[in-house]
């Protein structure tokens, strides 16, 4: 098993004084899932369901209050020094925001280079190779490594911070929200080539999105999150269709159709039902 | 007319003008001792208060000593102090800030509280209460400015520090398995150093004042170390006969107090950042 959450309860802490700080409603409310290599999960949710701070738990950012995280059988939160380095080689993320991913103030080839730097010892110049081959897998170019970000779009940054994901050939990468503030067309291209690196690489995906369409397209199976919870889960994707649960009935009723047309049919469907 | 001069001040010719000024200052300073005409403590009471002559440019003081002489030297003071105080409390500020910023918690509440105590005084009244404790004196001054300084500067790099760990590249670095320390080298400190350094500008401009104010007061440089508060210091006595006595350095910590000022101001309108928290 490559990942398992097990029954993950979290709240931020608010209020903070000197003496004391007391928690908010819990964000996170008895969680468990499970992932295997080579598999893509699609976690489901409007915003403020809880996704994104189930992200930051797996990525061992935030502390969950109860619960266990479990990645390769270790969990995150209690091992340390060495082990912990080993670890984290094997679970990287990609955000939202690629303008906000990357330092400004470093070119792409330190921002790639960023984790070969900690985890491989390779000369300046095999380095630069590595840098130029990953910037070519993610369809940039070689030469395209002495730029600034202010000298890409959104989109290409995109690609730089996937790069810098893969570098280190992981085992997992968390996607949290990574295609939702691009285009359609970047959009595409981007689910087309996490697809691929998929199946070169044998990377597994925990993919967390509000966008049913782009999660069906990546993903094998898919949970829905509401207020802090998993509500339902679909080990096969095309059952998330027949689902009866009103939070997997409201995702999909923000599904733009394909043509607006059909729009004003799924409407009619809906004040039927 | 107002609104006219500041966009003219605000232009990039204010860099260049101020910039200049002040290279020229600290050329002066820094070679003060090799270009000044004469020993600027030597006393002569025979040529006292001597109009300007070929000899001496600016005339001679009281005691017969060199007024240009005098003026170079306490440039070297005044900005040397000046500049030792600006590293000093932004040294302890950057480190004080960015732990306080970066690790949170109790330890940030409990250090930005001990700020925010030590800001509610005024700072003169700090320092002056801190020079009554120590004693008047060079490095007295030096200490007590640097002390109620460097609380400033700690706000700044704190708010820049959380602000700054909002954006998500500090998450990704971590992620990418580096180092807390790498973290801060690598992508706090050079992200939050530049603008400080801008605000920096500034904040020599007062120091300068306060090493003036403090001299004057005398409670800072004693004489017969020239420097330029203690020169008004001194000067002040013959304030009717001689003037300019008081008039020359009041002028030099004018100019380059302006040209701090309006570089400060200048830069930080070009790089966009605000001034203070």
């Amino acid at each position: 098993m490559l990942l398992q959450v097990k029954e993950v309860t979290h709240a931020y802490r608010e209020n903070r004084t000197f003496w004391s700080s007391s928690r908010q409603a819990p964000v996170l409310s008895n969680v468990s899932l499970t992932l295997e290599e080579g598999q893509c999960l699609g976690l489901l949710g409007t915003s403020g369901a809880g996704k994104s701070t189930l992200g930051k738990v797996i990525l061992g950012m935030e502390k969950p209050q109860t619960g266990q995280v479990l990645f390769q059988e270790h969990d995150f939160y209690k091992v340390h020094g060495s082990a912990k380095r080993a670890l984290r080689r094997d679970l990287q993320a990609v955000f939202q925001d690629s303008y906000s991913a990357v330092n400004p103030r470093l070119t792409a080839e330190q921002i790639i280079g960023e984790p070969l730097e900690n985890y491989e010892r390779l000369s300046q110049r095999e380095q630069k190779a590595k840098v130029g081959e990953l910037l070519e897998t993610v369809g940039l170019k070689a030469e395209d490594m002495t730029k600034y970000p202010n000298q890409f779009s959104g989109g290409q940054l995109q690609r730089i911070a996937i790069a810098r994901a893969i570098a280190l050939r992981p085992k997992l990468i968390v996607l949290d929200e990574s295609v939702s503030s691009l285009d359609m067309v970047n959009q595409t291209y981007i689910l087309d080539l996490l697809n691929k690196l998929k199946k070169d690489f044998g990377l597994s995906y925990l993919f967390i999105t509000h966008d049913i369409k782009a999660a069906y397209t990546l993903c094998d199976k898919l949970a829905v999150m509401e207020r802090g919870e998993i509500v339902d889960s679909f080990q096969d994707k095309d059952h998330i269709f027949n689902s009866t649960h009103s939070a997997v009935k409201k995702l999909l009723s923000a599904m733009l159709p394909e043509h607006p047309r059909y729009r004003t049919r799924m409407r009619r469907d809906e004040s039927q039902s | 007319m107002i609104a006219k001069l500041r966009a003219i001040l605000r232009d990039r010719k204010a860099i260049a003008v101020c910039s200049v000024i002040l290279l020229l200052f600290a050329m002066v300073a820094l070679f003060a001792p090799w270009i000044s005409p004469h020993d600027p403590v030597k006393v002569n009471l025979a040529i006292k208060l001597q109009p300007p002559s070929g000899d001496y440019w600016l005339g001679t003081d009281h005691l017969g000593r060199d007024n240009f002489s005098r003026l170079l030297h306490g440039a070297r003071i005044s900005l040397g102090l000046a500049f030792l105080i600006f590293i000093a409390s932004l040294g302890i500020g950057l480190v004080v800030g960015v732990i306080s910023g970066y690790r949170g918690g109790w330890l940030d509440a409990w250090l930005m509280r001990f700020c925010e105590a030590v800001m509610t005084v005024p700072n003169l009244v700090l320092v002056l209460g801190m020079v009554g404790i120590f004693g008047p004196g060079l490095g007295q001054v030096v200490l007590a400015l640097m002390l109620v300084q460097w609380v400033y500067y700690a706000r700044m790099f704190r708010g820049m520090v959380i602000s700054l760990k909002e954006r998500q590249f500090i998450a990704a670095a971590r992620i990418s398995g580096s180092s807390e320390w790498k973290v801060i080298r690598r992508h706090v400190l050079p992200n939050v150093l530049p603008p400080i350094l801008v605000m920096g500008t500034l904040e020599m401009g007062w120091a300068i004042m306060d090493i003036s104010a403090l001299s004057f007061l005398g409670l800072g440089i004693q004489p017969p170390t020239p420097e330029w508060g203690a020169m008004i210091h001194e000067g002040k006595a013959f304030i009717r006969s001689h003037p300019e006595l008081m008039l020359y350095p009041g002028l030099m910590i004018l100019l380059v107090v302006i040209s701090f000022n309006l570089l400060g101001e200048a830069l930080s309108e070009r790089f966009g950042v605000k001034r203070r928290m």
